[in-house]
């Protein structure tokens, strides 16, 4: 086995352990930080890939700013005890059936898997140019249309998330400048 | 195991710098506010970082009965780990850095939004009313200041076409004006404020302001364990003011060379900023938090998003 896919396996195994627990823990905060430890090993699986912008951008955004949020949220709520619900389905094995009938697919399914034809960034040519570089390139040039359209459709969620986020404000009245609703619009 | 001996060495240099960061404070407020400052330990109160440092060390280690341990252990050193990791990507002269990686201002940041979940961490595991007050106003802080943190630095990363600091270094020497600070003067003073809010300064310390919440997140720490959260607090200022440097102020570059001391530029620029911070300390009050959120939102951001639109009009043109 090579560094790379020792790493690789590192990296996979703890993301998968780091995930069980953020979805079986019993304490919520410990169930975020599970998940920011899962996006710094994400980040690890992106540097061993040459892709180390993305590997930053994935700290910086969801580690740096999303989770801040999930953390915020958790924390205004205030969850002493874990939330009890009441279950959606009365026999549990039901959803261990469903659950297994879809690893079983998920099995089949990696036996179609193929590699891709080469594209036009070799990995000597991308430690060549640097990643950074490389993706620019691309999403400049070749996928410019596909870019700018995402970013006007990330655009229209921004200003819907203003948009209901005003709403609310104006039925409680007063439209006073509470930090909550700054926060809120910050969010969205 | 030159690495390691690289490694030993700045963190020493560090440390040494931390230390004396706090003297070079309570010496530049004393004289501002027409006291003293430290005079007793040692000539001119020179010795007195060392025997805070001590005292600090041998203090009793208390622990809240109904604090969360393992979070709690654990806040001061995430804060103090993202601030050190930092330390690894700062170019000090040329050539003189520990890695050079081609994404170092991105690491950066990376770095810094981690050590803001040490502070939050702190305020929570507490379980006291003043910690868990001051880590939320950290979070809020770190929404209100952090986009435009990034966004003032674009200009500089579309200026020198790299996200590599010794080679943003490296084009700010080739530039017209030899520092990115004077036609990247909107980005400058955007990141400037965004600085300050980011290393918890005077007047946006308000995750600690101790005149409303004692000492904010860290009330209930103590001994050891307060002291690394006061290391991570200067590291933070020192890595900050070391990356205006680079970025913005021309890095070790200087009107002329100083032989055998290759990183005296950069120190003294670093001191510039510090004493810039000390400063502000002294002279400005508190932001209120809300007052901290719409500025970020309302007055930086936009002024960084116009920096990085005119730096590409300029850049198309000429």
């Amino acid at each position: 086995m090579t560094v790379q896919q020792i790493l690789f396996f590192y990296f996979a195994t703890v993301i998968v352990l780091l995930s069980l627990g953020a979805v079986t823990m019993r304490n919520s905060v410990y169930s975020v930080l599970m998940v920011l430890a899962m996006f710094f090993h994400m980040a690890g699986i992106y540097l061993t890939l040459n892709a180390e912008f993305l590997a930053a951008v994935q700290v910086v955004v969801y580690a740096g700013a999303v989770l801040v949020l999930y953390l915020f949220v958790v924390f205004l709520v205030n969850l002493k005890q874990e939330a009890r619900i009441t279950r959606f389905v009365k026999h549990p094995a039901l959803g261990g059936v469903m659950a297994g009938a879809l690893f079983l697919m998920l099995l089949f399914a990696f036996g179609s898997f193929s590699l891709g034809p080469q594209g036009a960034w070799p990995v000597a040519a991308i430690e060549e140019a640097t990643f950074t570089r490389a993706l620019a390139m691309e999403l400049f040039t070749r996928y410019l249309l596909p870019f700018e359209v995402v970013g006007l459709i990330l655009l229209i969620a921004v200003v819907g998330g203003i948009v209901l986020a005003k709403r609310e404000e104006s039925q409680e009245g007063a439209g006073r400048e509470t930090a909550g609703s700054s926060i809120t619009r910050g969010e969205a | 195991m030159a690495l390691v001996v690289h490694m030993l060495i700045l963190v020493g240099v560090v440390l040494l710098h931390v230390a004396y960061a706090t003297y070079f404070e309570r010496k530049v407020i004393g004289h501002m506010q027409v006291r003293m400052g430290p005079t007793r330990v040692g000539p001119l109160g020179l010795l007195q970082p060392i025997a805070d440092g001590i005292k600090l060390f041998f203090k009793e280690d208390v622990i809240p009965g109904c604090a969360d341990r393992t979070l709690f252990y654990a806040a001061p050193i995430i804060c103090l780990v993202a601030a050190m990791a930092n330390l690894a990507v700062l170019p000090f002269a040329s050539g003189l850095v520990l890695a050079k990686i081609n994404i170092g201002l991105l690491f950066v940041f990376a770095m810094s939004s981690l050590a803001s979940y040490g502070v939050v961490l702190a305020g929570w595991a507490s379980n006291s009313k003043f910690s868990f007050l001051g880590g939320l106003r950290s979070m809020s802080q770190v929404i209100s200041y952090e986009i435009a943190l990034g966004l003032s630095l674009v200009g500089v990363m579309m200026m020198a076409g790299s996200l590599d600091l010794s080679e943003i270094v490296a084009a700010q020497q080739q530039s017209r004006f030899g520092i990115y600070a004077i036609p990247q003067f909107l980005g400058f003073f955007v990141f400037v404020v965004a600085m300050l809010a980011e290393t918890n300064r005077a007047p946006f310390d308000l995750p600690e302001a101790e005149s409303e919440l004692v000492a904010g997140y860290f009330t209930e720490y103590s001994g050891i364990r307060f002291s690394l959260f006061f290391m991570a607090e200067y590291i933070g200022m020192l890595v900050m003011a070391s990356i205006a440097t680079i970025c913005f102020l021309g890095g070790w570059s200087g009107p002329f060379a100083v032989p055998h001391v290759p990183f005296f530029w950069f120190a003294a620029k670093i001191y510039g900023i510090m004493f810039f911070y000390f400063w502000l300390r002294a002279t400005l009050p508190r932001y209120r938090y809300d007052q901290l959120m719409s500025l970020g939102w309302k007055v930086l951001i936009p002024l960084a998003l116009l920096n990085i639109v005119v730096t590409g009009f300029v850049k198309t043109i000429f």
